[in-house]
């Protein structure tokens, strides 16, 4: 039986990365740049990678694409490792950093890579799907940023993968291109392939996802519909000039979800901001030079892995290798 | 071998217009610049072979292993942009890739091996239809260690330092080869020359005295080279998967 189920995995099979961790050598000791990642995705599912730079996305990223080796546990994709599963033609995908080759035309540049699959769109359809036939006869070294990002794209799509992968793609585009791009991605998404894609933009995971995987300091801290990775991370901070109270109390109080204090200043995480400033203000007339921000993404993710010595060490780390490699 | 794929790499590199005219030119111009003013020497050095004929195929040696070794140069300049990592996730399989790879250098280093020939003619080279089939498959034989050595460095070098190091080691191989004069009859020299491979390559013009151009030792040579290159071609590609 295990012989058969080996040959033709269950229809049903995703996308499985189990126990995922991978360590890069680095200047000051090793960098744990994915540190334990379980996550399964259902085919058909579109699901955003979410978290600030140096979550771990890209790293992750490439581990299901079989770029990488991870260093202890497993992926599975469509019941076979990434290797299988490239050489089928069955992923697609487009990788943070890239530039095209020259001395070919966009059209000839996809045809090329079109006849490496062994079912790929026809390469007409691929160019109007990405918007790129309009310039399909310039030549690659002659495009500018946002066309480059569609043929990059166009280049994913002809192959027709079964999972569809992009690693932040839409850094280089403008609002307009942005636009286009996930308009593209979503009718492709419509034919029920499975897509994943990396971003740092909570908009887009919220526009575009199903679901959203939160990632922090190479850890998944959240997993979820995109709705409720929105209540989580969608809180503000209020923060107000207040000495010498107790920040135990000021955590009790409606509105408030915890507080914490930094010198002469409190900063209070709400759950209700309106609630918790007229709370503040009845029990704690003296509270003054009060701001009440909408937590930054990367504010949303500290609440949720607790900003733990370790992890604002491995964050500087972080961004230390993002620098060597930039 | 995936044939559109191919199609598309060696017409991409057709296009590539400067690259093309230098690696083409520049044997040629030597060849006329060193060969004109002596092309009536029949006998070059006591070697028997003619001036116009030893400096055919030392330029073709020159000629050639320089187009073999651009493809490392190609493979570095698709290094650095990301590309390979772009082909890493598609079916094609490394062993397909340098297939091509070294199929497009073949194709440079035929042109540039086929101008020669011409330019040489042109001069008052002359042989037997066999010969020249002859000498033409040695050389592309000769070429096949320079091919590896072409992968093993686009996969470890970036663009910028593999220019000085194809530009110094073409160099240096010529040199200890006999390209650009016949070694010594003996000594250090002569005998350095007979574990290099563009020497071997160079001697391909020994098919105009008759006899095997190569000795068994030429063959041993070059299948030695053969194998060590293309080993550690292999260990460096295997090496090179991350992001540069």
């Amino acid at each position: 039986m295990s012989t058969i189920t080996a040959e033709s995995p269950p229809a049903t099979a995703g996308i499985r990365l189990s126990g995922l961790v991978k360590t890069f050598p680095g200047p000051d000791g090793p960098i744990r740049a994915v540190r334990g990642i379980d996550v399964e995705i259902a085919p058909g599912e579109t699901v955003a990678l979410l978290g600030p730079n140096g979550a771990g996305k890209s790293t992750t990223i490439d581990m299901l694409l079989g770029l990488l080796a991870p260093d202890e546990g497993s992926v599975s994709v469509f019941g076979r490792s990434p290797a299988e599963a490239v050489a089928r033609g069955s992923i697609g995908g487009m990788l943070q950093t890239g530039e095209l080759i020259r001395d070919l035309s966009v059209g000839e540049l996809v045809a090329m890579m079109a006849s490496l699959y062994p079912s790929p769109l026809r390469v007409e359809d691929a160019l109007e799907l990405s918007g790129v036939r309009e310039f399909a006869a310039q030549r690659t070294q002659k495009l500018s940023g946002g066309q480059t990002q569609r043929v990059r794209l166009a280049i994913a799509l002809v192959s027709d993968p079964q999972l569809l992968v992009l690693d932040e793609p839409t850094v280089a585009l403008d609002v307009e291109g942005r636009r286009a791009f996930w308009a593209t991605m979503r009718a492709f998404a419509a034919r029920g392939k499975t897509v994943v894609f990396a971003t740092h933009y909570l908009e887009e995971a919220d526009a575009y996802a199903d679901r959203a995987v939160l990632m922090a300091h190479g850890a998944v801290v959240a997993d979820g519909p995109t709705t409720e990775i929105r209540a989580r991370v969608g809180t503000r901070t209020l923060r107000a000039t207040l000495p010498g109270v107790e920040v135990g109390a000021l955590g009790g109080l409606p509105g408030v979800s915890s507080a914490e204090r930094r010198g002469e200043a409190v900063v209070l995480r709400c759950s209700d901001s309106d609630v918790a400033i007229r709370a503040l203000l009845s029990a704690y007339p003296g509270a003054r030079d009060i701001e009440i921000a909408a937590a930054g993404l990367e504010e949303a993710f500290l609440a949720l892995t607790g900003d733990d010595h370790e992890g604002a060490e491995s964050r500087a780390a972080d961004q230390t290798r993002r620098g060597g490699e930039a | 071998m995936p044939l559109l794929y191919t199609r598309y790499e060696l017409l991409r590199t057709l296009r590539n217009r400067r690259f093309f005219l230098l690696s083409l030119g520049f044997p040629l111009v030597l060849y006329f610049v060193i060969v004109s003013p002596n092309r009536h020497v029949r006998n070059f050095d006591g070697s028997g072979i003619s001036f116009a004929l030893y400096y055919m195929v030392g330029l073709a040696t020159f000629g050639t292993m320089s187009a073999m070794l651009s493809c490392g140069a190609r493979i570095a300049a698709e290094r650095a942009v990301g590309w390979n990592r772009q082909l890493r996730i598609t079916p094609l399989t490394p062993r397909a890739y340098f297939r091509v790879k070294v199929l497009t250098g073949y194709m440079i280093a035929l042109i540039s091996l086929l101008a020669l020939y011409a330019a040489g003619a042109s001069l008052g080279v002359r042989l037997p239809a066999a010969e020249w089939l002859k000498m033409t498959a040695l050389i592309l034989v000769g070429l096949i260690p320079f091919a590896a050595l072409g992968i093993m460095l686009g996969h470890m070098l970036t663009p910028d330092s593999i220019g000085p190091a194809m530009g110094g080691g073409i160099s240096l191989l010529a040199l200890l080869g006999g390209v650009w004069f016949p070694l010594p009859s003996h000594g250090f020299l002569h005998d350095l020359g007979q574990y290099i491979p563009s020497y071997w390559l160079a001697r391909a013009s020994h098919v105009a005295l008759g006899g095997a151009a190569w000795s068994t030792m030429g063959w041993v040579v070059m299948v030695a080279w053969t194998v060590v290159l293309g080993a550690l071609a292999a260990r460096a590609y295997r090496r090179d998967t991350g992001r540069i």
